[in-house]
């Protein structure tokens, strides 16, 4: 405990805890969750101050208790939940002693808080105005002047048309709109603590990007402290002064955010950035290393360090001792008795692959062909055009990426593709040339076979009611027609491929970690030898340290099976890493498509531009940002001209771009742009101010 | 109509998400610790205890009765509760009691059986207009919308008046009045599960429509059909006395709680009580029996 | 708006329609014929045939269903087969009458029921909540004769406080009427209190579940700001809906009730139509019932659509 709280003094750059100069000074904070009689700790001995101003970034996968901490800090956990131990400071002031009407003082004056879901966090029944001015007439205002008051709040959230906007319905509000007025609603109060909450976690990326660079100038103003939770590593480098790295409900690594992302010293943290598929990453060179193993259960109390079972470091001392922390450097601290041997720890996974990678698909005769793909859905008399002339092909053995914001269509491409998506007359989508039935209903069972798909969300995918056995066996005898023997034989040939065991075999789903039941649905997408998978966000439910193992899965079996993948992400990151050939899609319609190198580095589309100066880098090299203006415009009532004129900022003056929509033309051979600036206009505009993350090598 | 269904199914409605729920997290050890969790809750056991007791009254109530339920005993009509007739005896000299233990038959009987068809109809039913949609969902749901706007006694009235009052007539009809109300709930259960895309992996593994409804669907609703028939068992129970009181249901001289109550109604501004507040008794301990079940289940698939 | 209301209104037909061949047909599966079902074993088959060309009774059934369906666009809801006059003027009465007693118990039970399901919902898995919430469902559950004669064993026989018959006789004032009507109310608001409560029990525990209620919350807003303005605003809109529902078991109550205490309302009519196997009458009842609930179906969705800034929108785009 001693030498806990030396270092977490140290840690705080010699901030004593109750130094009045710090905002928020949180001490030796255990929150325990009481479940069927048993206290569960959520969070344990977890200490870190904020300074008047500054910016702190608590970052953790899912159940490290990284909410837990913001609730705890504002007196709102759940029923079952409590503070067990610890204190909290919020500007001198005790919210875990303190009465009814302090607390609401406290909530109404000292702290603010922005959630992760922005549409939920407002009351769908009141109009945005009320809900901001509310806060306003709280401190004592009358209506009229906390009204105005709220108007010149949205006015700093950069919303163009406050007035509007204040009239409005929650429902009537885009993402990124509602997120500017919960931030809005939050600082009205001027509040001393702000507490983000993964706030652009809803987010698309290029709003992401507006919203997180509206929050610095703001801070200025209002002299508030920040704590920023987030699940994302990037994004918490490039916001944040300090970080904490929770795992398990343990402040294992703290430190300047810069010096933590450059030099982890804790196995945890360096773990999880070798997670994450860095610029020059490729499928075929290189394996993303893994953090083995799952969270400790709930309730499970280790007597040593929380994340010795998962790591490579680990000796018995960690397994029966919990480490200090020990003081790592100016400001740092970090939870492991090897805290000097972490930098250079072992892998888990071997970084290069151990047999020569299959050769790159140099087929080019199409194996999926899609031509003038249209769809239009329709609901309530309106028409929305999910996707507008797609033509696409996919070769054997190839990744085609396929990157998009909300509302591009990529998800209906794939169903399109699929057949779960019947698309509009004239469209074709063909398999070895010939053409397929709109519905996988009417598709003969070597089609079915050829075509499947590992869906985002596992939990939707696996019938929740039918064992690991039957989902993956119901493929082997539906599709490859296998039974008895040599299903059994089949099966555990496939189990073994996708690393499941035995005994997950007479499990349900739900006795699955994320990570496994993404195996099981990845298993019965390759039980019936497919020739294409389409991966649809396969990753995006998982946490990083599983993600890395599940994306190096997907490479191992593509090398094996040699399928060819339909890779959907909105995550730039792990479409480079796995992709031969990229498709941009905005708005239902191809902005650009080419091999992935071309795509990545300039010349390439405006959007394209946007999207990946959007994507925050955990390199921290922060560059000029292409900003883009407005929102996403709604795909049921598309921009004219070129779809992207709305928030182009290249837009030509000539006026072009509003009134005619540009050719999707080859500038180079396979790399096909759709802009009425010539490729080479653009090579010239683009390399002018360099983008992050163009640095591979063609 | 259809915004508003959730809301209209009162009891059944608000269980049927939050059951699906439960399932969706799943419990790491597998049923049993659900079970367990349910023979816990006091109010669970009482429940099951006095409808067990009715139950074994139901099947064997002519053998412990402590007379013959219909036994006529003219000299002693209206005697108060004694030690020869604990509850006492009716208009017609008949002992109270017995009439209890053996009019526990007819009701159970019907009620069980009325709501199993229902059950079993409207989860057909409700699987294929929630699986279907489209027209048929369409025609299927005024027809549904229609038989609601009637309470189930005076549909169940409008029909044994005109094909008369039998055990069958009774089972039929009730069964075939509760199937809208459960294919109602039942659709709601299968259309929470219609996006969720471990069907659309069944339609890619070539699966036929009749085996995603029973193999893939049915499972995953199982827990707001439970819900669903144990609430439908007491306003079976209901409906049934209802009728019997009535004189639609169960039939004189037949032991029935109902339609003793309706014969000994006239005598009770006399102050003979007990004949008529002893069978309502146990027609009240019977319903509350089934609602303390349903009520610990529901907590339990939604905890 | 004006799209969402014409199908609103074209559904409502639809169901109407359904529902007037349910109850035609129910009608016609009596075995027998009506003429000798009125006269008796002893009439004459000459007066038996003449009655039943007089009812019309002889005719296709297609043609019998039009000119049904067709009176009832007039207003003629059919003969009695008992009283051998129009069938209207009965019903009429009969529904005014049902009117009052189903209107009261609604006023008694609607502010009861909300109150109940929200200090229920308030406290939630607490003890008033497992009281308000098994009673409530209980209390729905059980039959209203048997609530019924608990009633008049306690206060109609044993206190002698309330008149046990509900109908106070003609010219009777409205402070008399009032009085009567107190012990029919009671079994009626115990069975439409238990699905009332729920319903807002449910609605507010989701409201108070919601993100929005902790961002108002965590605003710092007084309690009772906080619940009036952010939790029953937008947990009482569905039950609007179960009120409107509840009518039709409110009706059907009504059969029970009005036999029960001897009150002329439309159950009472029913009942006693059933009885005496006078179908047009039985009819006429059933249909006015239905019609009834799909009115109110209507008037709740209109409700909720005037309350909830999302239907509007959504409706009008």
């Amino acid at each position: 405990m001693n030498a806990a709280a030396a270092s977490g003094a140290a840690a705080s750059g010699g901030a004593e805890p109750s130094d009045p100069a710090s905002t928020l000074a949180v001490s030796h904070l255990d929150v325990a969750y009481r479940v069927r009689g048993q206290d569960r700790l959520a969070l344990r001995d977890v200490s870190f101050t904020i300074a008047r101003g500054e910016t702190y970034g608590l970052v953790g996968e899912s159940g490290s208790g990284k909410s837990t901490a913001a609730l705890a800090l504002v007196r709102y956990l759940p029923r079952n939940g409590r503070v067990s131990a610890g204190t909290i400071t919020i500007s001198g002031q005790d919210p875990l002693s303190m009465g009814k009407a302090a607390l609401r003082d406290l909530r109404a004056r000292t702290v603010s808080m922005v959630y992760q879901e922005p549409g939920r966090a407002l009351n769908p029944s009141i109009r945005v105005g009320r809900q901001i001015a509310e806060v306003y007439e709280l401190a004592g205002q009358d209506r009229a002047a906390a009204r105005a008051a709220s108007e010149e709040m949205l006015r700093k959230v950069q919303i163009s048309d406050p007035r509007g906007v204040m009239d409005r319905y929650p429902h009537e509000l885009s993402g990124g709109m509602a997120q500017r007025v919960v931030i809005a609603m939050a600082l009205a109060a001027s509040p001393s603590l702000l507490i983000l909450d993964e706030p652009t976690t809803a987010l698309d990326a290029t709003v992401e990007a507006e919203v997180l660079d509206l929050l610095p100038p703001l801070r200025e103003e209002f002299r508030t402290s920040v704590l920023f939770i987030s699940h994302n590593l990037a994004v918490i480098a490039k916001m944040c002064d300090r970080v904490g790295v929770l795992y398990a409900g343990e402040l294992v690594e703290e430190g300047p955010a810069r010096a933590v992302f450059d030099q982890p010293r804790h196995p945890y943290t360096v773990g999880l950035l070798r997670c994450i598929p860095r610029r020059g990453q490729r499928k075929d060179r290189d394996r993303l290393d893994t953090i083995p193993g799952f969270l400790p259960a709930p309730g499970e109390e280790p007597a040593g360090c929380v994340f010795a079972p998962r790591c490579a470091l680990a000796t018995d001392r960690c397994r029966a001792e919990a480490p200090p922390a020990y003081p790592v450097g100016p400001g740092r601290a970090s939870r492991c008795f090897y805290h000097e041997a972490a930098p250079d720890m072992p892998r888990s996974t071997p970084a290069s692959l151990p047999a020569a990678p299959a050769a790159p698909a140099t087929d080019t005769e199409p194996l999926v062909g899609i031509e003038e793909l249209s769809k239009t859905f329709t609901a309530r008399g309106s028409s929305v055009r999910a996707l507008h002339s797609v033509s696409l092909s996919l070769r054997r053995g190839e990744t085609l990426g396929l990157v998009g914001e909300s509302g591009s269509g990529k998800t209906t491409l794939a169903r399109v593709l699929l057949g779960l998506t019947a698309p509009d007359e004239g469209s074709v989508v063909t398999l070895d040339g010939a053409r397929l039935s709109p519905d996988a209903r009417r598709r003969p069972r070597d089609v079915l076979r050829a075509l499947q798909i590992v869906f985002q969300n596992p939990d939707s995918a696996l019938n929740r009611r039918h064992t690991v056995r039957s989902l993956i066996s119901r493929p082997l005898s539906r599709l490859a027609g296998l039974s008895g023997a040599r299903l059994r034989a089949r099966l555990e040939e496939l189990i073994t491929s996708v690393r499941l065991e035995d005994r997950h075999l007479p499990l349900r789903p739900g006795q699955l970690s994320g990570g496994l039941k993404q195996r099981v649905a990845i298993a019965r997408a390759f039980g019936g030898g497919p020739r294409v998978v389409v991966c649809d966000e396969p990753t995006s439910a998982l946490d990083v340290s599983v993600q890395a193992a599940i994306l190096n899965l997907l490479a191992d079996l593509q090398a094996r099976e040699q399928a060819s993948y339909l890779f959907i992400s909105h995550d730039l990151g792990l479409v480079r890493y796995l992709s031969d050939r990229i498709v941009v899609l905005y708005l239902g319609r191809v902005m650009e498509v080419g091999p992935a190198g071309a795509v990545f580095s300039a010349p390439h589309h405006p959007y394209t531009e946007a999207l990946l100066s959007a994507v925050p880098s955990i390199d921290g090299q922060r560059t000029q940002r292409i900003k883009l203006e407005g929102e996403i415009p709604s795909a049921a009532s598309p921009p004219s001209g070129c779809v992207f004129h709305t928030r182009c900022p290249r837009r030509l003056p000539s006026g072009i771009c509003e009134s005619t929509e540009p050719e999707l033309l080859e500038g180079e051979p396979g790399h096909l742009i759709r802009c009425h600036i010539p490729l080479a206009e653009l090579r010239g505009l683009q390399t002018g101010e360099t983008v992050s993350l163009q640095g591979e090598s063609p | 109509m259809s915004d508003s269904e959730g809301g209209a199914q009162v009891t059944a409605a608000p269980a049927a998400p939050a059951a699906t729920v439960a399932v969706a997290r799943g419990t790491r050890g597998g049923a049993l610790p659900r079970w367990r969790l349910l023979v816990r809750r006091p109010t669970f056991i009482v429940g099951a205890v006095i409808l067990l007791f009715w139950i074994v009254c139901a099947m064997f109530g002519h053998l412990i009765a402590p007379d013959n339920p219909l036994a006529q005993n003219l000299l002693s009509p209206n005697t108060g509760p004694s030690g020869a007739h604990w509850l006492g005896t009716d208009q017609l000299g008949r002992d109270v009691l017995s009439r209890i233990l053996a009019g526990a038959r007819d009701i159970l009987l019907i009620t069980l059986l009325a709501t199993l068809l229902g059950t079993v109809l409207g989860t057909v039913l409700g699987l294929a207009m929630g699986y279907f949609g489209g027209a048929f969902d369409l025609v299927t749901g005024r027809i549904v919308e229609a038989v609601l706007a009637l309470p189930a006694v005076i549909i169940a009235f409008l029909f044994v008046v005109a094909l008369g009052p039998s055990t069958v007539t009774l089972v039929v009809l009730i069964g075939l009045i509760f199937t809208p109300l459960i294919a109602r709930t039942v659709r709601a259960a299968v259309l929470a599960e219609r996006h969720m895309d471990y069907l659309s992996a069944a339609r890619l593994l070539g699966e036929r429509p009749a085996y995603i409804m029973f193999r893939e669907v049915l499972p995953n609703v199982m827990p707001a059909i439970l819900v669903e028939f144990t609430v439908r068992l007491g306003y079976a129970v209901f409906t049934v006395a209802t009728l019997s009181f009535l004189g639609f249901g169960v039939q004189p001289p037949t032991p029935d709680w109902g339609a003793d109550i309706a014969a000994n109604y006239g005598v009770l501004p006399a102050g003979y009580w007990w004949e008529t507040l002893f069978p309502a008794l146990a027609i009240a301990s019977l319903v509350t029996a089934i609602i303390l079940v349903t009520d610990s289940i529901e907590q339990v698939l939604s905890s | 708006m004006a799209t969402f209301l014409l199908r609103r209104l074209g559904l409502m037909i639809l169901t109407l329609w359904i529902l007037s061949l349910i109850v035609f047909f129910a009608g016609q599966i009596l075995p027998g014929d009506p003429g000798r079902a009125i006269l008796g074993n002893l009439a004459s088959q000459t007066s038996v045939h003449a009655l039943d060309q007089q009812l019309g009774v002889n005719r296709p059934l297609l043609t019998r269903y039009l000119s049904w369906v067709g009176g009832l666009f007039h207003g003629d809801m059919g003969v009695s087969y008992a009283y051998r006059t129009p069938v209207e003027p009965f019903v009429r009465a009969a529904l005014i009458n049902s009117v009052k007693l189903g209107v009261l118990a609604f006023v008694i039970v609607v502010p009861l029921g909300i109150l109940g399901g929200v200090i229920a919902a308030l406290n939630e898995g607490r003890f008033p909540d497992r009281v308000i919430s098994v009673t409530g469902l209980s209390l729905a559950t059980v039959p209203e004769f048997v609530s019924g004669i608990v009633v008049i064993v306690i206060f109609g026989v044993s206190l002698k406080v309330l008149p046990v018959s509900a109908s106070a006789g003609a010219g009777a004032s409205a402070l008399s009427q009032l009085d009567h009507l107190i012990l029919p109310t009671i079994p009626l608001v115990f069975i439409l209190f238990g699905y009332i409560a729920r319903m807002a029990r449910a609605g507010t525990i989701e409201a108070l579940n919601s993100d929005y209620a902790r961002t108002a919350t965590l605003k710092g807003l007084p309690r009772a700001t906080f619940i009036r303005r952010h939790i029953l605003r937008n947990s009482l809109l569905p039950t609007i809906t179960v009120i409107a529902t509840q009518t039709g078991y409110l009706i059907g109550g009504l059969v029970v009730v009005e036999t029960l205490f001897n009150y002329q309302g439309i159950g009472n009519l029913i009942y006693k139509a059933a009885q005496a196997k006078d179908f047009p009458m039985l009819e006429a009842g059933v249909l006015t019932i239905g019609v009834v609930y799909v009115l109110a179906t209507l008037a709740a969705d209109l409700l909720l659509t005037a309350f909830n800034p999302r239907l509007r929108i959504g409706a009008s785009t």
